[in-house]
């Protein structure tokens, strides 16, 4: 499987409640909640990928947009 | 995302509460269904009520939001009256197997090819945290300030038991897991049950210690294991993941059209 | 689902005329649960539904049954189940269901004895509140009832219709004595009773489609589900989406259509028929199996020149008020022949201009009233002892 590269997170703040959960459970700990308790990218250049953040997001609040093109993990 | 299609994206943000689990077991649900290619309007979504049940209203599907245990009957009626059509039934474990129990061991019990979603949060919760038949003992909820002594139902050994043909069992920590089973349970043609543990960090997790939704989701994570894995052998007392039943047996609707069949030709 | 291009003559039970009727409507989908006296209609479409391509299932309990029926509704099909008594309380939270959510469908309840597991195998009539208000909340409902099978047949059919017409569940409120007698019953012709059939949206693929947005002249149309338009059903309160709103001018909306579709058609809801009633100084006031014996003493009256009319209710609910009040205006006496401790009897008292003059013939015992019962009481309201 080809390494895929991060064209961007794309965090929609009106959906995201600032659970925490993409944060904690970020293999890379790219994710952070910020002063209005919203996820927001603080690494992205440390991302892999894995979209776990997005398959998890309780809020559908966050994508992970690859350069591939492919909006979704696998 | 491509799943946003199936989304009625006007009502969003949902009204589920910040970390709850169902909100994950949407998000499962919809890859699933991404997945698998189906047609939105070959889809019925029936729902209950509580906080499991508001799912219906989020979908773009045709969306049957019912009364308090009754879903599977509902869906009974629409499946049998038109058998091409995909019925989902996401429940909460008491909309399910408390007050719906009945339901739910006849829908397994005739084998009616209609897929069950247990979003299994061990509470009431939009009632405002009551205990639920899979609390389980030495819980605090709001009718049991001095902790609860009903056993818990292992919702596995409940559909077995009752006929269901397809069984399994996941966590929102698992989410692909979940995308997983939700995909061969829908396409399982009979009555197909995946219970979904999913956490109530409001209620459930508060009044219990158990945390908030990441300290709940990192117990699903330590407190399952794989069916047939080493770390399940080596520590029975987890909670088994994966599927549990997978058999093909008649399916209701399959054999009504062969009543249907003999009483046409009897008749004439 | 058509029915038979003959007339067929049959010599059957009520139920199976009610059974007749609904297949000549064109029901197609029929859940239900065992009980006295109403079994006949769950076994007898068992056989004949899956003939004609129907679906028939027996659900768990009586709950289910409803619900199944009312799922069954939405995939564009006419709906039907049976019970008695303690199924039909059992029901009413369903019932409720169909009436907010506005899908036809039709109940049969067969009274028998009551309260609690009562009388199963005897005739009552005590239900007729509990068709009105069952379930909770305020909301309208179609009650219908006939005391012969010819009447059975045709009720039976006005209920699938008006089920249709106003998007409602409808009630049929026989009794274990017409639905066990059996009777003489001519099935008419295809096309010589109007059906209703189901009205569907013509609002095409692509645009909006509002399944709660009344057309001018008042009806709903439908769309099935597994069709192009994908809508929410739900037991709240809500918009014409069909999505919840607990927003207090949606509210008060809806719940006034709720109401208001049936009371608004109650001149064309309404059904009776007049028996012996021309310049009648008494006036009988029944339904059900009751009217056979009202019907039986007034006829024999007449005969020896006694001006004694039988008012038939055929529908209870919406309680047809005005008619009766004009019907009884001038009557020395109004007696409502029921069986059961008064449920009409209080409507009529109501609706006519002298309550005083309004009495009950009734009998409780699980024993059909007697042409013998409202002649006593006949007898007392003249004057002339017991």
């Amino acid at each position: 499987m080809a390494k895929k590269k991060l064209r961007e997170l794309a965090i929609n703040r009106d959906w995201c409640k600032g659970c925490g959960i993409c944060v904690s459970f970020c293999p890379k700990k790219v994710l952070e909640l910020d002063s209005m308790e919203k996820a927001i990218a603080a690494r992205p250049e440390e991302c892999i990928c894995c979209s776990l953040c997005e398959l998890r997001c309780p809020d559908l609040a966050i994508e992970v947009r690859t350069e591939e093109g492919d909006d979704h993990d696998e | 995302m491509a799943v946003k299609e199936y989304l009625r994206e006007r009502f969003f943000p949902h009204m589920w509460c910040p970390g709850c689990g169902h909100g994950t077991v949407l998000n499962s649900l919809l890859r699933a269904i991404e997945e698998l290619g189906l047609d939105k309007n070959d889809i019925v979504m029936t729902s209950g009520i509580g906080c499991s049940a508001r799912i219906s209203g989020y979908v773009d599907f045709h969306s049957l939001h019912t009364i308090h245990g009754r879903a599977l009957a509902f869906a009974t009626g629409v499946k049998l009256s038109k058998p091409d059509l995909k019925l989902l039934v996401p429940m909460g474990d008491g909309d399910a197997l408390a007050i719906g129990g009945n339901h739910f061991i006849h829908a397994a019990r005739r084998n009616i090819d209609i897929t069950a979603i247990i979003m299994n949060n061990r509470i009431y919760g939009m009632t405002g945290g009551q205990f639920s038949p899979l609390s389980g003992p030495g819980k605090k909820a709001t009718t049991a300030p001095y902790l609860t002594i009903d056993n818990a139902f292992d919702t596995v050994e409940l559909a077995k038991a009752a006929g269901a043909t397809f069984v399994a069992r996941s966590t929102t920590y698992h989410a692909k897991e979940c995308t997983e089973l939700l995909k061969q349970a829908i396409s399982h043609k009979g009555f197909s049950v995946v219970e979904i543990l999913s956490q109530c960090p409001t209620h459930y997790g508060r009044k219990n210690k158990e945390g908030d939704a990441v300290q709940m989701m990192e117990g699903y994570k330590n407190n399952t294991a794989k069916l047939g894995s080493k770390a399940l052998e080596d520590k029975p007392s987890l909670i088994a993941r994966g599927i549990f039943v997978d058999v093909e047996r008649p399916e209701y609707c399959q054999e009504y059209d062969k009543i249907i069949a003999r009483a046409m030709k009897e008749e004439v | 689902m058509t029915s038979k291009s003959k007339k067929e003559i049959k010599f059957i039970q009520g139920n199976e005329a009610c059974v007749e009727g609904a297949l000549y409507a064109g029901v197609e989908f029929f859940a239900g649960y065992p009980i006295t006296p109403s079994t006949e209609i769950a076994e007898l479409l068992a056989g004949r539904l899956p003939e004609q391509g129907g679906k028939f299932i027996q659900m768990e309990d009586e709950i289910a049954s409803m619900c199944a029926i009312v799922g069954a509704s939405l995939t564009g099909r006419k709906v039907m189940t049976a019970t008695s008594g303690p199924g039909f309380s059992l029901k009413q939270e369903a019932i409720g269901y169909a009436c907010m959510a506005e899908i036809p469908c039709v109940i049969a309840n067969v009274q028998r004895g009551g309260p609690s597991t009562g009388n199963p195998t005897h005739v009552g009539q005590g239900d007729i509140n509990q068709a009105r208000w069952g379930t909770h909340g305020d909301h309208n409902i179609i009650a219908l009832t006939a005391s012969n099978h010819q009447d059975v047949f045709s009720i039976t059919v006005d209920a699938f219709n008006m089920a249709e017409t106003y998007r409602t569940p409808v009630i049929l409120l026989f009794d274990e004595a017409v639905g066990h007698l059996r009777e003489k019953l001519v099935i008419p012709e295809a096309g010589e009773l109007p059906i209703v059939d189901r009205l569907r949206t013509s609002v095409p693929k692509g645009v909006d489609y509002y399944p709660y947005l009344p057309r001018e002249d008042g009806r709903l149309p439908m769309s099935d589900f597994g069709g192009h338009h994908r809508y929410n059903v739900t037991g709240l309160f809500h918009d014409m989406w069909g999505f919840p709103s607990n927003n207090p001018k949606v509210v008060n909306e809806l719940l006034r259509h709720l109401v208001d579709k049936i009371d608004n058609n109650i001149q064309a809801i309404t059904r009776y028929k007049e028996h012996c009633m021309e310049g009648a100084e008494y006036i009988l006031i029944s339904y059900g199996s009751s009217a056979r014996s009202a019907i039986h003493l007034a006829q024999n009256r007449r005969a020896k020149g006694e001006k004694i009319g039988v008012l038939e209710l055929q529908s209870i609910w919406p309680f047809p008020a005005q008619m009766v009040r004009e019907k009884c205006r001038g009557a020395k006496a109004v007696l409502v022949v029921e069986m059961n401790m008064g449920q009409v009897m209080a409507q009529v008292k109501a609706a006519v201009d002298e309550p005083g003059r309004v009495f009950l013939a009734n009998r409780i015992d699980g024993k059909l009233v007697t042409p013998s019962d409202i002649k006593q009481l006949l007898r007392v309201i003249q004057g002339r002892g017991v």
